[in-house]
């Protein structure tokens, strides 16, 4: 007799007590469920919000200084690459090569053209950080998302179905970890003679979905053993209504952890394609290649290399402190 | 003519004559996030040679957390004992230094844990973590270690113990990881062992295995045993009296036949109503109403008030202490105590 | 344990098939024509241009030319670069530096991120530890780069105490800084991994055991916690030193080293396919062995694994 899912009401896994959670089944979270501290037992009295793996990491999360430091320091970044207008007023392309060739800081000049001095080009050196800062979060942010797509659905399938199906992904999976990420950007990337923002984020993404797919294959292999699986197994659900119900919430989170912390490893691997030369290139606007640009002339104006470098560093932090936080939020064992 | 200087121990007092171990007003708290959690408050109870105390209790009633205070194996923040005495031998653990404590322990008083699995280190062979034992308390040599190691094994019947000793703890089944587990605490012939749940995780048959083992081991050895568990049926064979814990305190004592036979608290009577009988077929179970209290917030009085069907306003507003249980006549029933001011109106449910 | 290790070879071999073959296509088949590139501006005679693509088989289709690269491999000939030295030979010359180089990285890397994540680890919340959650942030931050310019910068041109490049690449002293600024990222893996490890052990059962069995504090550390903690450790660090070589192309250049790393550069931006395909294959190999001798000492270290 094939297996038909259930609807909602009919669910058995949903006859366990009730609690305030959204869409996770009760024993679903178990999984991941909190280390029951035995000694705090729910007061019968008062009815205290359900215990839930999203639930108290968010809870937590908002109480740790670190987090709310980088949620604000994204924040502001992301604001900083889709309005760049509105923090400067400067052209970034704009030189004026006998006025301002390498023209020390301007202190005083706060957020104006002058303020961290000009480049080799007598460009604004605080116009073009920030709008530098457009690019490396663009890559960042889509490399990442292309990622943790392709890779979380590769992994899950992997992990899932096991077998040969999961034999020949992870052959795939290891034939791309055999190649560096940095290489084979390089390689790549040296055959577009244009490059722009989209060029990187396809190189690096097709290079870097491997990562993921290896943390959610062994997190989905954990999961798919547990309990409470194997009786959604045996009481007749489905394979789609498995995967996307009981397994994803709780395989995901180490791949959440993971994809967070390497969106500032993208970010970073940009500026040193960039800064190698062989990533973005003008007219496009990044760190790395102001960076590189000012290499030589780093003894006379330390500014010019320091600024975007200063920037850069500050942004792939933001993001892994965030990846930091997030992970301890939602690692129950750490209490 | 030489003057031989006695080197040896100097010659005893008259030994000592109490209890191996004796616990007085013992308080426990855990200093948390959410607040102070009293874990334990205020438990009384003493252990002699070739006696088994069972202490009996659900999750968060304290009984473990006073074995881990007896033994020391508390993590001292967040934990703090604020008051209390654990006496080993009439001397104050509590009062020792820390050296001193050590010596005691796994030497004079040993400890059983529930999961065999993860109490035993993964990465090395079981024949290492007994002879560890003999290692680092006597002295001995890797190959004396060895020997007494396999000794240990043949003693709580693993079969073919030479073979089995290079083996780790993965390797084994449940029953047979928690002979290991007995085997390494019964290493150096300690006085005094506290199973902490030691059947919890297995299977039925294999529970009365291990009990009868653990009874075998404690009679030859003359030990004492403090049996840590929720399980009443367990309890009945092994036990000579019983204390019955709620929300870290000792609510009932008794030897143990007359526990079962008539309960003189509302919660041990609650507990042995909820067994499942055959003669129950049909009936809908019973059940205590509510709740174990949160260990944060515990409630005023009593503190199964609660759920008691005979709470009165008098087990709100006070706390009752152990009182002593007497027969009609008003002689005094040994070892017999109960925390309820209506206990002799629980005797008379039976 | 002998079938693990022979379904863990037999896995090796597509993905070395696999790893080669996808390199070779994206050298050869991506556009750009490696023999114009080699003449740069100037015209070249279509005569000479044909002779030259007939050598490098440059005219065969693709999947011949892999096939015919590949028997080549297996024979140990990694052919001809376009300016016409043998690639092994190029090799032989870059190989031994950068070894040398990841070598001292590695070094570093055990002696300064051990401790450190053993300090913090075993001292959670303690002053030690928030510094050293600090520090290994940061230098995961800073690209490699930056670091790289700093370092060279403050150590070697300001503070003179050593050469801003490294002139002999033999000299163990010289490869000091270079190894260091190399060395950074992983250190600061290292030192976390190794702290979040020790943590998790730290609250395990088995340690409450160990405690209980009266041991002393230094056995309970020194044995029950590292050799369970050290073993993810241990096995990051055995993957790490294949990385490092792989992946010195930066702190190569900047410190200007003629490793592989550096090596490899310039023959991506010229186009210089027989030399790319050599190196990379030669670091997919070191990579697989690396892979496979990681695996394996998983396997000692972790009996569960030995006897699933």
């Amino acid at each position: 007799m094939p297996s038909k899912d259930l609807p909602d009401d009919h669910d058995p896994l949903r006859r366990i007590p009730p609690t305030d959670s959204d869409h996770l089944d009760y024993v679903g979270q178990q999984g991941l469920a909190v280390a029951q501290d035995t000694l705090i037992e729910p007061d019968p009295v008062k009815r205290e919000e359900a215990r839930s793996l999203w639930g108290d990491a968010w809870r937590e999360l908002r109480r740790r200084p670190i987090f709310v430091i980088s949620a604000v320091l994204i924040v502001l970044l992301v604001l900083i690459a889709i309005f760049p207008g509105l923090f400067t007023d400067t052209d970034p392309r704009q030189a004026d090569l006998s006025r301002n060739y390498l023209r020390k800081p301007d202190w005083a000049d706060v957020f104006g053209a002058g303020w961290f001095g000009y480049d080799g080009q007598g460009r604004s050196i605080y116009s073009r950080v920030i709008y530098g800062a457009r690019a490396s979060i663009i890559v960042g942010v889509f490399v990442t998302l292309a990622v943790t797509l392709l890779g979380g659905v590769t992994g899950m399938v992997a992990g899932y179905f096991g077998g040969w199906v999961d034999a020949v992904i992870s052959r795939v999976i290891d034939i791309f970890f055999g190649i560096p990420l940095l290489l084979g950007a390089l390689v790549l990337l040296n055959a577009f003679t244009t490059r722009t923002v989209w060029s990187v984020v396809i190189a690096l993404a097709v290079l870097g979905w491997t990562q993921l797919a290896r943390v959610m294959r062994g997190s989905v292999l954990t999961v798919k053993q547990a309990d409470y699986v194997v009786a959604g197994k045996a009481l007749g659900a489905g394979t789609s209504r498995l995967m996307l119900r009981h397994i994803l919430p709780n395989a995901i989170a180490p791949v959440i952890v993971v994809a967070t912390i390497a969106l500032g490893g993208y970010i970073t691997a940009e500026a040193t394609l960039s800064f190698l030369g062989i990533g973005l290139q003008d007219p496009t606007i990044s760190w790395g290649v102001d960076i590189s640009s000012a290499q030589r002339v780093i003894r006379t104006a330390p500014f010019a290399l320091f600024f975007p470098a200063a920037a850069l560093s500050v942004t792939v932090l933001a993001f892994i402190m965030m990846g930091d936080a997030v992970r301890d939020a939602l690692d129950p064992k750490l209490r | 003519m030489s003057t031989a200087v006695d080197t040896t121990k100097p010659a005893r007092e008259a030994p000592y004559q109490g209890p191996l171990l004796d616990v007085r007003d013992l308080h426990v708290e855990f200093k948390t996030r959410d607040g102070l959690v009293k874990a334990v408050n205020g438990v009384n109870y003493s252990v002699s040679a070739g006696e088994t105390l069972a202490v009996l209790g659900e999750s968060g009633s304290g009984k473990s957390v006073t074995a881990q205070a007896i033994m020391g194996i508390l993590d001292m923040p967040p934990a703090r004992i604020p008051q209390g005495e654990i006496r080993y031998r009439g001397q104050d653990m509590l009062t020792m230094d820390k050296e001193a404590r050590r010596q005691i322990r796994g030497q004079k008083i040993a400890m059983i844990f529930q999961d065999a699995l993860s109490s035993l280190n993964p990465v090395l062979t079981v024949g290492f973590q007994l002879g560890e034992m003999f290692r680092a308390h006597k002295g001995s040599s890797r190959k004396e270690a060895k020997a007494k190691a396999i000794e240990l094994m043949d003693r709580v019947r693993i079969p073919a113990a030479k073979d089995r000793v290079g083996d780790y703890p993965h390797q084994f089944s449940g029953g047979m990881r928690q002979r290991i587990m007995i085997a390494m605490a019964l290493a150096l012939e300690p006085d005094l062992i506290i199973a902490d749940e030691p059947t919890t995780a297995l299977d039925v048959t294999v529970q009365a295995q291990v009990m009868d083992l653990l009874a075998e081991l404690q009679a030859e050895f003359h030990m004492g045993l403090i049996l840590i568990t929720h399980d009443l049926g367990v309890v009945a064979d092994v036990a000579d009296k019983i204390a019955v814990m709620y929300a870290g305190r000792i609510v009932e004592t008794a030897p143990v036949h007359e526990l079962y036979a008539r309960p003189a608290h509302p919660y041990t009577r609650g507990l042995l109503d909820s067994i499942p009988r055959l003669d129950q077929k049909g009936q809908e179970l019973y059940a205590i109403k509510g709740l174990p209290p949160n260990l944060l917030r515990i409630p005023p009085g009593c503190a199964f008030n609660p759920r008691c069907p005979r709470a009165q306003e008098i087990c709100r507003q006070e706390v009752p202490k152990l009182f002593q249980v007497t027969t009609p006549e008003g002689a005094e029933v040994a070892g017999r105590q109960s925390a309820c001011f209506f206990w002799k109106e629980t005797l008379g449910d039976a | 344990m002998g079938h693990y290790v022979l379904r863990r070879v037999l896995q090796m071999i597509p993905v070395f098939f696999g790893a080669t073959f996808l390199i070779f296509i994206m050298v050869y088949t991506l556009p750009g024509d490696p023999i114009a590139a080699m003449f740069g501006d100037k015209a070249a005679d279509p005569a000479t241009v044909a002779n030259l693509r007939h050598q490098y088989h440059l005219d065969e289709p693709w999947w011949k030319q892999y096939l015919i690269y590949l028997g080549n491999v297996f024979q140990l000939d990694f052919g001809t670069s376009f300016t016409g030295r043998p690639v092994s030979e190029i090799m032989a010359d870059a190989f031994p530096v950068t070894i040398r180089l990841a070598l001292v990285a590695f070094f570093f890397e055990i002696v300064i991120g051990l401790p450190l994540g053993l300090l913090a680890g075993l001292k959670r919340g303690s002053f030690a530890d928030t510094a050293v959650l600090v520090l290994t942030l940061i230098v995961i931050s800073i690209p490699v780069f930056v670091l790289g310019y700093i370092a060279q910068t403050v150590f070697a041109i300001n503070l003179g105490w050593v050469t801003a490049t490294v002139q002999d690449s033999t000299d163990i002293l010289q490869l000091i800084l270079p190894g260091l600024v190399l060395a950074s990222l992983s250190l600061a893996y290292v030192a976390r991994l190794t702290r979040t490890s020790i943590g998790e052990n730290l609250r395990a059962d088995y340690m409450r055991t160990a405690v209980a069995k009266g041991l002393p504090r230094r056995t309970v550390i020194g044995r029950h916690l590292l050799r369970n903690s050290l073993i993810p450790v241990v096995t990051f660090l055995g993957t790490d030193l294949g990385a490092l070589m792989g992946g010195a192309i930066v702190t190569e250049g900047i410190f200007n080293i003629a490793g592989v790393g550096n090596i490899l550069y310039k023959a991506i931006r010229t186009k210089e396919g027989p030399t790319v395909v050599g190196i990379v294959t030669v670091l997919v190999i070191v990579y697989l062995v690396a892979s496979l001798l990681v695996d394996l000492l998983y396997a000692v270290l972790d009996p569960r694994i030995r006897y699933a």
